[in-house]
């Protein structure tokens, strides 16, 4: 079993826990087991960035820190705002020394260092590119055949520097859920933001901008939205409802974690993928 | 160390360019510590004549025997210093020069730091000069032939330049016909004439001057010798048509069952046969067979070609053949490929009907392309409107950093043509227009009022999903219209990519092969980016057209007609100095192992088996060294690179000051 260390996030423990536990799940169906990172703390989220880069950094780093001490070159990141995050303050760290000496001091105080050894990837990354074609298929048991799925990236799994795919067009996604026996649909809104905080800070148009990825991907035929970040998640299969009255239209659609699709795929149990927890009806889609 | 050696060293300033970073008085006084310096001067500008002056005044008057310079790189005035040293009437490689510009001023800030290093470098030089050796150039006769690898049209103007001046010149071309992109293309901006009108009857000229040996289908695979002797050795690959019989009457390729297979020259928007001419003006009118389409090759039956041509020109059993050549001169113009536009999936192209790459847009415009020069959506129905999108990957950090230089005017070329052709609505997604060349800006005004609609701002991506009722079943290009500040969906039937243009991907085996180096967006670099355009460090190799950086025609031509003077102007001289800078073996250390002789690249060592040494042929050795580092008993030497020359600069730079 290949062990690479697992941040998980605030949201993966609690709201999104489904994400969190299908990854698992998968992961060591394919022979990778998924180590979380003992007494991890918050990404130092995007929020904090925009008030306090420093502190942040800090924050962040803590983790990478914690990562190195356990021996991992790796930590993976399911949620794409931890990935961005932990993926900025690696980058940050490497290539300005001004920083990585303030950071450096503020970890001092908890006896801490980092010396720039790990890698932060995204998990849907790890599934494409390092488990592979071969090893995927080699575990699918029930193919999702004729299942139309639309593959929605959000806009954080390529951006900003777009290393495991490309930034404005992913499709490691796409090809993933070929493995699978699903059917891709054209999905052209597959990196267009889903509104993020908005949903809670300016709802009009974070509906706006949610409802406009439900229309699309009904548009174009498909059963069910697949996604990668736990916000792109809440944002699309939260408030369904909501955006079909303001649009004044249906834009009822099953949303799920691309992990769960997997599992399901796996022939993984519906609570081994925990498809009671989704706000959509799965029933057709995580049967 | 004590030495009779009386060294001069100078400091240049380069005007402010060194004497800024670095304190060259300091320098100056610190040269006057160092071991058999006995004169030291900074002079503002030593390149230039009174700074030569200074140094072959002090050879004269103060009995200098040796010579530093501390100024720029080698590569800018090693020889202009060398020749003054020589003048002055001492051997010129009893010089040696520290690069305290590049190395030192250019790239860093701290001046007490830099002036630190640059004593370091002085030191190395100097104390390099009091080991150095007089050494003698050598003449060899120059072959005046010319190779020119690459028949678009740079490669087409500087065969025929040498060929009308009399040289025999032997032009390389990998593909079955001359002609390159060009021959592709329908008009040519700004004046709109058209390319084929243009290109073909050069291309004739090509293929019926006496002086000029075409070698079509055929790539160089070796080029070894130096400067007015290169040894060149070339594949001619096996086309399955022998050229000499066949007379070009195109009965096989009318016959030629395999009819189905996309054709290269039409970008695949049109079909050719497995026997084939890319396009009816080919040069040379031979056919070739494809092997892998054909269905003799893929099923052993077939050959209906051979039975259909009465000049018995077909043979299938036809092998490669590598000839070998000699020549005094290389022209490189290999010329670019364009941006494969599914590297940028976000514009649709690959996926939606009617996004279009340039070339695509070219062949469908063109008179003699696959709709005769109609322009046509998918479904043969005529776009009532057409974007087109400038900066498609150029000026873009994630794919070409740099301009391509021609697409803003073929891209105004192609709104031209649409307008004329189909009336329909145009509108160009720009970041800067860049009318650069003559006619240029005006036809850029030409456009203006024939009513093309411009919107400053590069185009984001091109989608089908409709927000609007007016964009159902369009594809819709959206911009942020920098002028207005606002996000812009236009939508639209047909979408032009103008792609940017990129290096060869085979541009790195060609710059091995051919010795030379490539700048950092991968094309071949020039030995100086104003003053020598066309040269490269390899003495004998130059460079002509947009293997060297995206060019237009003009640029093209014009740099092919330079590369054809510069090789004239070398092969004309019936003899040419190489550099001494070879190896050589000391008989009395040479155990006669041969380790040497198997090691060298170029098979310059050969052994005497009466004095059972090993003997290095100077005519060959290109100084590559190898032989020297793989010497057990250090009898090979490298002249001008000798063990105790390297281990004093070493120490020059290493020891504390």
């Amino acid at each position: 079993m290949k062990k690479l260390g697992y941040f998980p996030g605030c949201s993966l423990m609690v709201t999104n826990r489904a994400y969190s536990i299908s990854a698992c799940n998968v992961a060591r169906q394919l022979g990778i087991e998924l180590s979380e990172l003992s007494d991890w703390n918050c990404c130092g989220a995007t929020a904090y960035l925009s008030l306090s880069e420093a502190k942040a950094f800090v924050m962040s780093a803590r983790n990478l820190a914690i990562a190195e001490s356990e021996g991992h070159d790796t930590l993976v990141a399911a949620c794409s705002g931890c990935y961005v995050v932990l993926r900025k303050t690696g980058k940050y760290l490497d290539e300005k020394p001004q920083v990585r000496a303030q950071v450096n001091a503020a970890l001092a105080a908890g006896d801490m260092s980092y010396k720039r050894t790990v890698k932060v990837r995204h998990l849907l990354d790890v599934m494409v590119n390092d488990c592979g074609e071969e090893a995927v298929k080699g575990c699918v048991k029930k193919p999702l055949q004729g299942l139309k799925v639309a593959a929605y990236y959000g806009c954080q799994v390529g951006r900003p520097f777009g290393e495991a795919d490309d930034p404005e067009f992913p499709v490691t996604m796409d090809r993933l859920l070929g493995w699978l026996g699903a059917t891709p649909v054209e999905f052209p809104v597959r990196a267009t933001c889903c509104g993020g905080l908005t949903m809670t800070t300016e709802p009009e148009l974070g509906m706006e901008m949610s409802g406009r990825i439900l229309r699309v991907a009904r548009e174009q035929g498909a059963d069910c939205i697949a996604t990668a970040c736990p916000l792109c998640q809440i944002n699309l299969e939260a408030y369904q409802d909501r955006i079909g009255r303001r649009l004044g239209a249906d834009v009822r659609i099953p949303v799920v974690y691309f992990t769960q699709l997997m599992g399901r795929a796996f022939g993984l149990s519906s609570q081994e993928v925990m498809a009671g927890d989704s706000l959509t009806d799965v029933s057709a889609v995580l049967a | 160390m004590s030495t009779n050696e009386r060294i001069g060293v100078y400091i240049c300033h380069c005007g402010s360019n060194i004497a800024q970073t670095v304190d060259c008085a300091a320098l100056t006084e610190y040269a006057k510590t160092l071991p058999g310096v006995v004169v030291a001067k900074e002079y503002k500008y030593m390149c230039s004549d009174p700074g030569q002056d200074l140094i072959k005044k002090d050879v004269a008057e103060n009995k200098l025997t040796r010579v530093v310079v501390s100024s720029c790189s080698p590569l800018m005035h090693e020889e202009t210093f060398r020749t003054a040293v020589e003048d002055a009437g001492l051997n010129r490689f009893l010089f040696q020069m520290s690069n305290i510009r590049e190395q030192v001023s250019w790239v860093h800030k701290d001046k007490v730091r830099a002036t630190e290093k640059a004593k370091k470098l002085l030191r190395a030089a100097a104390n390099r000069v009091l080991h150095q050796r007089p050494l003698e150039r050598r003449e060899v006769p120059v072959t005046p032939e010319v190779l020119v690898v690459g028949g678009g049209i740079a490669g087409i103007e500087a065969a025929l330049r040498l060929a009308d001046a009399g040289k025999k010149v032997h032009l390389v071309e990998k593909e079955p016909t001359i002609g390159g992109h060009m021959a592709r293309f329908d008009k040519t901006f700004p004046t709109l004439d058209c390319a084929a009108c243009i290109l073909t009857p050069k291309m004739v000229s090509v293929g019926q001057h006496r002086n000029i040996n075409l070698m079509v289908c055929s790539e160089v695979e070796e080029i070894s010798g130096y400067t007015g002797s290169f040894k060149v050795k070339i594949r001619r690959k096996a086309t399955c048509v022998d050229n000499a019989s066949c007379v070009g009457c195109g009965v096989c390729w009318e016959k030629c069952p395999a009819k189905k297979i996309p054709s290269e020259f039409e970008e695949g928007l049109a079909n050719r046969t497995a026997i084939y001419i890319p396009f009816p003006q080919a040069v040379p009118k031979r056919p070739v067979i494809d092997r892998d389409n054909c269905i003799y090759f893929k099923t052993g039956k077939c050959k209906v070609c051979e039975k259909f041509c009465d000049c018995k020109a077909i043979d299938f059993e036809q092998k490669d053949e590598v000839v070998e050549i000699t020549v005094g001169a290389v022209i490189a113009a290999t010329g670019f490929e364009t941006l494969d536009p599914r590297t940028l999936p976000r514009y649709g192209y690959g996926r939606f009907d009617n996004v279009l790459s340039p070339l695509e847009f070219e062949r469908l415009t063109n008179a003699s392309g696959p709709t005769a020069g109609k322009v046509l959506l998918k479904d043969g129905s005529v776009p009532k409107s057409v974007a087109i999108l400038h900066c498609i990957g150029s000026r873009d950090e994630k794919h070409l950093k740099h301009c391509s230089r021609v697409c803003c005017m073929y891209s105004l070329k192609f709104a031209h043509l649409v307008e004329e052709k189909t009336h329909a609505e145009i509108t160009n997604f720009y970041i800067d227009i860049r009318a650069f060349g003559k006619g240029y800006e005006e036809f850029y005004h030409r456009l203006l009022k024939e009513g093309v609609t411009f919107v400053r701002g590069k185009a984001a991506e091109v989608t089908n999903v409709a927000e609007a009722p007016e964009e159902k079943g369009k594809l819709i290009v959206v911009a942020e219209d920098t002028l207005l500040g606002k996000v812009r969906r236009v939508p639209v039937d047909m979408v032009v990519l103008s792609t940017g243009l990129k290096a060869r991907s085979d541009a790195g085996h060609m710059a091995h092969v051919l010795g030379i180096s490539r700048s950092a967006d991968g094309f071949f670099l020039e030995r100086h980016p104003k003053l020598g355009p066309v040269d490269t460090p390899t003495e004998g190799i130059y460079l002509a057209g947009a293997c060297q950086g995206p060019k237009d025609i003009p640029d093209s031509v014009a740099q092919g007609a330079a590369a054809a003077a510069c090789a004239l102007s070398l092969i004309d001289r019936t003899r040419v100095v190489l550099e001494p800078v070879t190896a050589e073996i000391d008989e009395k250390l040479c155990a006669g192992c041969k380790l040497c002789i198997a090691n060298c690249p170029y098979s310059a060592i050969e052994f005497d088996e009466t004095r059972k040494v090993s003997v290095v042929t100077e005519a060959l050795c290109k100084g590559c060294g190898t032989c020297v580092a793989t010497c057990p008993s250090g009898a090979a030497r490298q002249k001008n690179f000798e063990d105790a020359q390297i281990s004093s600069e070493i120490v020059g730079i290493l020891a504390s000051m």
